[in-house]
């Protein structure tokens, strides 16, 4: 059966079980697009900048583990989605970008809209194709989803010439991907996963350090059945929050700069660091040469360029988390640990987190309190970046596998709508709030009108202090509070939504925090609202860049040990 | 700081050459030399690498290139025996009475000469580095005009195997899930 070459990349898509794509179109790609409504399976949703594709792919495949799939025209929408696609690659996200080419008579030549896609984005795709022959479709689509989702996931970009997706040939489906130059280890080293074993049963202080292998494994079970066995407390990064219910006893929340101090602690006096799917980022460990001082080091991970990347590790597994886990915990034996738990529960209670100041000022930490006895813990939140991701990630407590979104690794504003939109599409059962800074939320702000076309019932909550407030704590402790270009004025956010067509309300009082939140979650559709929060509010505890996780900053108290000369400043980035 | 030679199976397309070149350019790293040619395997080229760098970091570029889906294998040879070599074509400047004179070195380094014309001779020679190196000083004082060098292109020594890269790679593969 011949086939163009539009009609061929459809039916690879169905083929392969997608059921959304996010997009929007061009000269390139009218060829594609004229294709779309042959495949009624595939539900297109038309996004208003590309960086709403990918990053509404990349929220789609984390809440559903499948692959996320956006489209863009050549040029100007290929280089649009380059941000998202960098994003879901520091993250680890299956995504897949098809982007239209001038046809392959203009390649090189300075055509109008051309860029060259696959050039820029060779290093922040785990793979991609300029496809010059139609013929060649089939497999390369079959092999672009099978690369995007195996191993350690990422994004994949395919580059279709506008010639080529007219073009006809033979369609031929492989039944199979014949990839030997790609062969992810998926089980670990026996002989490792017993060194390991051994550790674990010697050790008297240890700590899981669990991170978003986890998640994507699906090893929740392994997880919670490895910290059971021996009792060891979990600790997590910050996208490994929710691969651990959050309420166990053995959850001691989350690492790193903006981690519960508990868990810094924890980690700091550990004698054995259990890592897992994690890759020891400079945000977790903090200063790495005082990382875990006294620990042995296990590390499991898929990816084998992880292992020994940041830190020595002592027994390196390399494989997916889920399954290393259930051939690990063969091996492990029943433990207590009880001087070390109770070690850690004293620290806890010495260094709560918890504790929200008790004002009448408009604390953000209160709103998110909030949204979670509002949804019971049962929401998938998603975040934009800025220190109301901080609070999102400490003050809602995440019982549910896989319920918390945020862009980690790239920490790219403007993340928040557009994944909350693919987050909500995926799951339309799941309540989704998007918990998005004043900022962040104006970075992609015109997706308002997608969640409108679409009907795409988020609650969206703006975190409003009127600054770029996470470089503004910056400035206030390390740049003598010098607040240069961080205040930042926004239009009548409530009129926004309601100019886009839905409803939204203003809070400026605590007392109305509860009502509004109600509101939100009765209201069948898409809802804002707009906390007007305590503008200079910090976050805490913070970890100033450059220190060790043990010089913990718990308050503006003690922030007066903290470099207060900028030139002091370590090399690190917001 | 080490030179290193790794050495790599790939997949013959476009594309690749210039996804190697940038997980090093990445890192601050500059290639000294790189040779590519087609290997006994259809569709895959062989590249040699030689860089300067620490070990660690050569390391984590290696596990970087070893994840290119187009990469089938890649391993640093720097520690075991290997053979390298190098060819050369030198254009040296030769007089009537400094010809015989070149050609004696020439036939010394048992290298050939593959062109003369009136005021020039232009050398063909093959060896490892410090033969070439050696040759070039000897050649200096009479007039270089012209030197072009391949990279240096590498094998480990031993038997040879059906296909001695991939029994190479499966150990490396051992090695690191141990
Ligand atoms: C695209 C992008 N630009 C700049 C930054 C640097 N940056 C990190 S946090 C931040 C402020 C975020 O402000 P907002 O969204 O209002 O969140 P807040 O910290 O006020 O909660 C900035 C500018 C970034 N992370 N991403
Ligand atoms: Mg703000």
């Amino acid at each position: 059966m011949k086939l163009t070459g539009a009609q061929m990349v459809c039916e690879g898509l169905v083929k392969e079980g997608v059921g959304v794509i996010f997009g929007i179109l061009g000269g390139a790609l009218l060829p594609l697009y004229d294709t779309l409504p042959q495949y009624p399976q595939l539900r297109h949703i038309l996004v208003r900048h590309e960086q709403g594709a990918a990053h509404a792919a990349d929220g789609y495949a984390r809440a559903t583990g499948k692959v996320g799939v956006c489209f863009a025209t050549s040029g100007p929408g290929a280089t649009n989605l380059v941000t998202g696609i960098a994003n879901a690659h520091l993250d680890s996200v299956p995504v897949l970008a098809i982007t239209g080419q001038v046809a392959r008579p203009f390649i090189g030549k300075d055509a109008f809209q051309e860029v060259d896609i696959t050039g820029i984005t060779l290093p922040i795709t785990k793979h991609n194709y300029l496809v010059m022959d139609a013929a060649e479709i089939p497999k390369v689509v079959k092999e672009a989803i099978y690369l995007a989702r195996t191993g350690r996931p990422g994004p994949v970009l395919i580059d279709l010439p506008r010639d080529v997706q007219i073009e006809q040939a033979e369609f031929h489906y492989p039944a199979k991907v014949d990839l030997p130059s790609y062969k992810p280890t998926l089980r670990g080293h026996p002989a490792q996963v017993k060194k390991a074993a051994k550790l674990i049963n010697e050790a008297q202080a240890p700590v899981i350090i669990a991170g978003r292998g986890v998640i994507i494994s699906g090893g929740y079970s392994e997880l919670k059945e490895l910290a059971e066995t021996a009792q060891i407390p979990v600790i997590t990064t910050l996208l490994g929050i929710s691969c651990f219910p959050e309420s166990h006893a053995l959850s001691y929340g989350m690492l790193g700069m903006h981690g519960m101090a508990y868990a810094n602690m924890a980690v700091d006096a550990a004698d054995l660091i259990i890592a897992i799917g994690m890759r020891f980022d400079d945000r977790a460990t903090a200063k790495v040469s005082a990382f875990a001082p006294h620990a042995h080091i296990i590390h499991i991970d898929i990816d084998p360029a992880e292992i020994g990347k940041n830190v020595r590790v002592d027994v390196p597994i390399v494989g997916d988390a889920a399954a290393v886990l259930k051939e690990l915990n063969k091996l492990v034996n029943p433990a207590k640990h009880i001087d070390w738990v109770r070690q850690l529960d004293d620290w806890r209670k010495e260094h709560p987190l918890t504790i929200i100041r008790d004002t009448e000022q408009l604390l953000p930490q209160y709103v998110v309190r909030q949204i979670y006895e509002a949804t019971k813990g049962e929401a998938i939140i998603v975040t934009g970046v800025g220190q109301h991701q901080m609070w999102a990630a400490q003050h809602y407590w995440y019982d549910r596998p896989n319920t918390f979104i945020s862009s980690g690794g790239l920490g790219t504003m403007g993340f928040g709508l557009p994944a909350s939109i693919g987050a909500k599409v995926g799951c339309p059962d799941e309540t989704v709030w998007c918990i998005d800074g004043d900022g962040s939320f104006q970075m992609t702000i015109q997706e308002l009108a997608t969640i409108v076309q679409e009907k795409v019932a988020v609650k969206i909550a703006v975190l409003h202090n009127n600054y770029l407030g996470m470089v503004r704590q910056w400035q206030e402790m390390f740049y003598g509070k010098r607040y240069v270009a961080t205040p930042l004025s926004s239009p009548d956010f409530v009129k926004i939504a309601q100019a886009y067509g839905f409803p939204a309300l203003r809070v400026e009082h605590k007392k109305e925090v509860i009502p509004a939140i109600q509101k939100a979650m009765e209201e069948p559709g898409p809802f804002l609202i707009d906390f007007n929060i305590e503008p200079e509010e910090n976050v805490y505890p913070m970890v100033p860049p450059g220190a060790a996780l043990s010089e913990v900053l718990e308050g503006p108290k003690k922030q007066a040990k903290a470099a207060k000369d900028s030139a002091k400043l370590p090399v690190s980035n917001l | 700081m080490t030179k290193h030679t790794i050495v790599a199976l790939v997949a013959d397309k476009p594309g690749v050459l210039n996804h190697m070149a940038s997980l090093f350019r990445r890192r601050g790293f500059n290639i000294e030399s790189i040779a590519v040619g087609h290997s006994e395997v259809p569709h895959r080229s062989r590249m040699t690498i030689v860089v300067d760098g620490a070990n660690t970091m050569v390391e984590q570029v290696r596990k970087q290139l070893d994840k290119v889906v187009d990469v089938v294998k890649v391993f640093d040879i720097t520690g075991d025996a290997m053979i390298a070599r190098e060819l050369a074509l030198i254009k040296v400047t030769a007089t009537s009475t400094t010809r015989s004179e070149i050609i004696e070195i020439v036939d010394i380094f048992r290298a050939n000469i593959v062109d003369v014309a009136s005021d020039s001779v232009t050398i063909e020679v093959t060896g490892d580095e410090n033969k070439i190196n050696s040759l070039l000083k000897l050649l200096r004082g009479f007039g270089i005009k012209e030197i072009a060098k391949t990279g240096r292109i590498a094998m480990a020594r031993g038997a040879a195997r059906a296909s001695p890269v991939e029994k190479k790679a499966t150990k490396a593969k051992g090695k690191k899930t141990s």
